[in-house]
């Protein structure tokens, strides 16, 4: 019965999303501004859950409470400082400035923008080139998660291929023909769900204990009397740090994000989604956090680091079936939210800055909405590809859970290395051509040989052993040594290089809109 | 530098630094079931709205936009 409820719920909300998309569709002018971006017409409500849905995904009801039931609630913490904090704060100084550029400009991608700054299509192609690298993976985890949990939902009756091909199939028609306005609707149905979901699941878990929150806390003094005090075990000063600022400064770098900066329709919007960010936050990781930590002290077994997940376990053992299946249903959906998110931008970036400058700039705007379209296809189709053969035989006894912790984690400090040189560019002007590529090349170079290379050690005449390749020194990751690295670079060699010829340093001064 | 732009990066590097409280590291003492050290997150995330609603109404523009040409009354482009 919870199989064919959990399925039932799922194709629901399939078709749910598929009448969504075409309504989105008939309203939708035939242009690559309209496709990707909605004319820039999002108010407060759609510009916040759109955001929030898409960079929230399953890691919400997944990865994160794993992490809080393994390691302790302040992960909480560690995700509030993250998104509600430093998140917020660039958005209004990286996503405000590019919105006030946008509006001025017409620029639809980041790419675009520092394009028209430094009059460099390689800058523009590179950042493209590089936001792809990143992106494709991150997709094929999503893949990789909603074919897992379709596979488990259904004991097996719907193979994993059978469970990623669906899915895949589906957003791709769907994000084909709804594009960034349809998206952003069904985004802002989902948040709400989301957020109602994850409220009643810590109601009803409260409630369903007997003795409530004394009976949960005398179970974690038991078996993880560490949960209580902050720090200890897995967290440092410098793990919690290194999470929040890299991963805080990754998100505005992901294209579906960065590309929401420039949907906004006034400037009211910003202001409003800038003030309800901290709350929203709250509101969503609090309950669902602790749910997680909660787990640990009522004695739920989940083999976390083996890729079963805590929060459907707990569900299953505190609430009614059709209720965890609803909640499951929920996570699926916001896997989803993030695929079609990134798909799209994934699209936007590569026709608009890779195919557009390089093969034909005379593209008409007509011609271009359908090269996005058909961009939606190769990309999912290879990403689709890429996941059954990666879950075929490649990487074998890794499980859906710690790749998602993996390759998330290498996908956002990736992205977090363009953050200092944009950030740069936006603001000084003496920031050159060359300044922004080696700003760029050197620290993603070295954030790749740091994670792929094994570890070396080398002597050193005078100092000791220095191990070369490490993941993290001294506690902090490897990460935020790099965007430090990288700023300086950008900035060192903007110094010593003179602006190439048809660069704009003066265009990045804006002054407000309303 | 004007006293009004270092005043507000203090305030946002305040909000930053104490959104995980150092002070309390190590603490196990709990309020009402869940650990001091959560209801300051919490709280602290709920001053950092209230502070941010007073930048957009007092601020808001403050390092992003050019300022000269805001005070002039130059229209944007």
């Amino acid at each position: 019965m919870s199989t064919a409820l959990q399925l039932g719920i799922i194709v629901g909300y399939l078709l749910v999303a598929l009448a969504v998309g075409l309504v989105a569709y008939r309203l939708t002018e035939r242009t690559a501004e309209d496709f990707y971006l909605a004319s820039r017409t999002f108010g407060t409500v759609v510009l916040l859950f759109t955001v929030f849905a898409t960079l929230l995904s399953a890691f919400t009801f997944f990865g994160g409470p794993d992490n809080a039931y393994s390691l302790g609630p302040e992960w909480i913490l560690v995700m509030g400082l993250m998104d509600g904090l430093i998140f917020a704060v660039l958005w209004y100084v990286i996503g405000y400035k590019q919105w006030l550029l946008g509006q001025r400009e017409g620029y639809v991608t980041l790419g675009e923008l520092l394009d028209d700054r430094f009059n460099s299509r390689r800058i523009r192609g590179l950042v493209a080139g590089v936001s792809l690298f990143w992106l494709f993976p991150y997709v094929m985890l999503q893949q990789i998660g909603a074919g897992a949990a379709i596979e488990g939902l259904t004991a097996g009756a719907v193979p994993f291929w059978g469970g990623a091909t669906l899915i895949t199939v589906f957003m791709i028609v769907y994000v084909a023909l709804a594009g960034m306005r349809g998206i952003a609707w069904t985004d802002t149905l989902q948040g709400l769900f989301m957020l109602a979901m994850i409220w009643l699941a810590f109601g009803w878990v409260l409630l369903a204990v007997d003795g409530g929150i004394g009976t949960i806390n005398a179970g974690l003094q038991a078996n993880a009397p560490e949960f209580f005090a902050l720090g200890g075990g897995a967290y440092t000063p410098q793990f919690m740090l290194t999470f929040a600022i890299s991963i805080a400064l990754g998100v505005t770098m992901f294209p579906q994000i960065n590309q929401r900066f420039f949907a906004a329709k006034s400037e009211r919007v910003l202001k409003r989604t800038f003030t309800l960010w901290p709350i929203l936050v709250l509101l969503l990781f609090v309950p669902a956090f602790l749910l997680g930590s909660w787990a640990a002290g009522l004695g739920i077994e989940a083999n976390v680091a083996a890729g079963e997940s805590v929060l459907p376990v707990l569900l299953e053992t505190y609430t009614p079936t059709w209720f965890a299946a609803l909640v499951i249903a929920g996570a699926i959906a916001a896997m989803m939210s993030s695929s079609d998110s990134m798909l799209l931008s994934g699209s936007s970036y590569f026709t608009r800055d890779l195919y557009r400058p390089f093969v034909d700039p005379g593209v008409s705007d007509r011609r271009e909405d359908q090269l996005g379209r058909i961009g939606v296809v190769v990309f999912a189709v290879s990403a689709l590809l890429a996941s059954l053969w990666a879950q075929g035989g490649g990487i074998g006894a890794a499980t859906v859970g710690s790749l998602l912790v993996d390759i998330g984690d290498l996908a956002f400090g990736g992205f977090a290395q363009l953050a200092g040189p944009v950030l740069l560019a936006l603001y000084w002007s003496g920031i050159t051509r060359a300044g922004m590529l080696a700003g760029i090349l050197v620290p993603q170079g070295l954030y790749l040989a740091f994670n792929f290379l094994p570890e070396t050690s080398v002597s050193v005449p005078v100092l000791s052993d220095v191990t070369l390749f490490a993941t993290n020194y001294f506690g902090w990751g490897i990460s935020l040594y790099l965007i430090a690295l990288g700023l300086a670079v950008t900035v060192l060699v903007g110094m010593l290089t003179s602006p190439a010829p048809g660069a704009k340093p003066d265009l990045m001064e804006v002054t407000h809109r309303d | 530098m004007d006293a009004r732009s270092i005043g507000w990066a203090g305030v946002f590097a305040t909000l930053l630094a104490l959104a995980i409280p150092w002070f309390l590291w190590g603490s196990e003492q709990l309020f009402a079931g869940l650990p001091v050290w959560l209801w300051w997150h919490i709280a602290w995330l709920g001053l950092a709205a209230i502070v941010f609603r007073v930048f957009v109404a007092r601020a808001w523009g403050l390092w992003v936009t050019d300022e000269r040409a805001d005070e002039a009354g130059t229209p944007g482009r």
